[in-house]
């Protein structure tokens, strides 16, 4: 599926009203990030039509699925959906196997048994067929209820948080998968989380809700960079580039990537050359000079064109910059700020005095 | 030892209670369901419609009972009218009473068990293209057992054990309205003790067994499993 995903909602508790108007893109993962009570679990369910906005259009993969103008609702479960819940919800009075079939006796194309083995090696849970949901750990009933979701295959998989009920170590045993999954399949996912961790590790497309409304949406390196979201501004503020290795420096234990603005120099990775990987980059880790330093540790110095600025009134600037092609945050304080005299357009060195490598 | 009036009156009985109970699973499934869900200004009033016959002297429902099924009430008229001519002191007449006397037995404990299933299995089963009436009877139904297990043995127990309102209702006609209790009610106004020790002995023991098989057997298994 390509064609882009049109969603608007228009809904009013009172106290907490959601007012959206969204164009996603039909492919790759779009995260929806927001702290609590920003709406971005009622905007899932809506999709899901696991709620019903009053007002509301959303037309996927060329279906509307509802249109309120002309009293058009279809009800969840005639929508090619899967949905992944915070708990992993399985039912309880069947076996994983008859959980993961569950679904499959009401479509009308069931996966091939080869596609079906193959989603169930992608989560890594063929051991666990035989099972009662009672007796799994919290990590593999979400990894059941992935596979449980994907066998319907279905043309879009929503994800409501799916590792907030995890503690890190099981959070740490799931993303791997969610790494594959997003590498093998095809299907778009529309993925609800509030960590910036998961952001910077699965996000394509990025989508950032404040009371029920879009403060941000967009690719995500464009997104991050919004100097005006609370996102930026947060202290562990970041962007993330995708990058590849090029080559490694054995006798310094560095890897060299290279990305759309240029070629950075990391500690070493294990990995082959050629390997895609997401390079994090913290605003606070990012400092701004304005001629190519001669002197310095730092080995990351890379040229840069400043596109944005807002000043938080608390001694700090958030500062955004184009690199190459790419979008970049720094965190500097303001009296830095005003005594380089840092202005729009002007073009600077940026230094990045440290990075982490996601997946 | 039991005459074979008893034995008519034992049997007469089971089979009262057997279909009373049927009829208020029919019944008290779709009710209870309804008021395990709906956020409507009648579920209060159904509520203690439904649990009134708990706190009520079967007397008092017997009476209205008669009152509404005889020749000059609304329900009797209708039958009448279906020229099935009226209830009380008549076989269906006792079952119809037995229903309304013991449906609060059978409905709550089946609205406990629908309340404590909640929300999210139903939102799952949806999501996996199953209609509200398949995830009634692919999800709620075998989660609900234990709640339905101890609806029946309730309802079943329960009216097996009533005596006002079939008196009121049903009177005293051997065969078709001479229930159990009513039967030991005759023996003892004849001074007929022992053979109203072996009913009663008969009751007591059924009552008992019923009462262990809920507190014991049913309770290895949670009245309602904890969704994971």
């Amino acid at each position: 599926m390509t064609q882009p995903i049109t969603a608007s909602f228009k809904l009013d508790y009172g106290a907490f009203q959601l007012a959206v108007n969204l164009e996603l893109p039909g492919t790759g993962v779009t995260v929806l990030f927001g702290h609590s009570g920003s709406g971005k679990t009622t905007l899932l369910r809506c999709i899901a039509g696991l709620q019903r906005a009053p007002q509301g259009f959303l037309e996927i993969n060329g279906h509307v699925w509802q249109d309120s103008e002309h009293n058009i609702f279809l009800p969840t479960h005639k929508r090619p959906l899967g949905y992944v819940f915070q708990e992993a919800n399985l039912f309880p009075h069947l076996t994983v196997s008859a959980n993961l079939n569950f679904g499959l006796k009401r479509i009308s194309q069931p996966p091939s048994p080869m596609e079906f083995h193959h989603i169930q090696e992608l989560l890594g849970i063929s051991h666990l067929l035989k099972r009662m949901p009672d007796s799994l750990s919290g990590g593999e009933r979400q990894r059941v209820a992935i596979a449980r979701s994907l066998a319907l295959k279905p043309e879009i998989l929503l994800m409501d948080e799916p590792l907030a009920s995890l503690d890190i170590k099981r959070k740490q045993e799931i993303l791997p998968y969610l790494d594959r999954l997003h590498q093998q399949t095809r299907i778009p996912i529309i993925y609800v989380t509030h960590s910036l961790q998961e952001v910077a590790q699965l996000a394509d497309h990025l989508v950032v809700l404040e009371n029920g409304h879009v403060l941000a949406a967009g690719a995500l390196s464009d997104t991050l960079s919004c100097v005006d979201t609370p996102l930026a501004q947060d202290r562990d503020a970041s962007t993330v580039w995708k990058a590849t290795i090029i080559a490694h420096e054995a006798d310094y234990h560095l890897t060299r990537v290279t990305f759309a603005g240029g070629i950075l120099s990391l500690p070493v990775i294990d990995a082959e050359i050629g390997t895609p990987l997401r390079v994090q980059i913290y605003a606070r880790d990012v400092s701004i000079v304005l001629e190519a330093p001669v002197f310095t540790s730092i080995l990351n110095v890379l040229p840069a064109t400043i596109t944005g600025i807002v000043d938080d009134n608390r001694g700090r600037s958030i500062v955004r910059l184009l690199v190459g092609d790419q979008m970049l945050l720094a965190h500097i304080t303001s009296k830095s700020a005003q005594l380089l005299n840092i202005n729009l357009g002007m073009a600077v060195f940026v230094q990045i005095k440290g990075t982490s490598i996601i997946n | 030892m039991l005459t074979s009036a008893d034995l008519d009156t034992l049997l007469l009985t089971f089979k009262v209670a057997s279909i009373a109970t049927a009829l208020m699973l029919l019944l008290g499934t779709p009710l209870a369901w309804w008021l395990a869900r709906t956020h409507s200004a009648w579920k209060g009033i159904i509520n203690a419609v439904v649990a009134m016959p708990l706190v009520l002297p079967p007397t008092v429902l017997g009476f209205y009972l008669l009152v509404l099924m005889g020749p000059a009430g609304p329900v009797g008229q209708f039958t009448n009218w279906l020229g099935l001519g009226t209830l009380p002191f008549t076989f269906p007449g006792v079952v119809i009473a037995s229903v309304l006397y013991s449906m609060p037995f059978v409905v709550q404990p089946l609205q406990a068990a629908f309340t404590t299933i909640g929300e999210q299995p139903l939102e799952a089963a949806a999501t996996l293209r199953a209609s509200p009436l398949d995830t009634f009877f692919s999800v709620v139904l075998p989660l609900a057992k234990p709640g339905f297990l101890t609806a029946t043995i309730l309802g079943f127990a329960h009216t097996v054990g009533e005596f006002g309102v079939v008196l009121m209702v049903g009177g005293n006609i051997p065969d078709k309205t001479r229930v159990v209790s009513v039967q030991i009610y005759n023996h003892v106004e004849a001074m007929e003790y022992g053979q109203a020790h072996w009913l009663a002995g008969c009751l007591l023991a059924f009552s008992f067994t019923v009462l262990l098989v809920l507190y014991t057997v049913l309770k290895t298994q949670p009245v309602t499993h904890q969704l994971k």
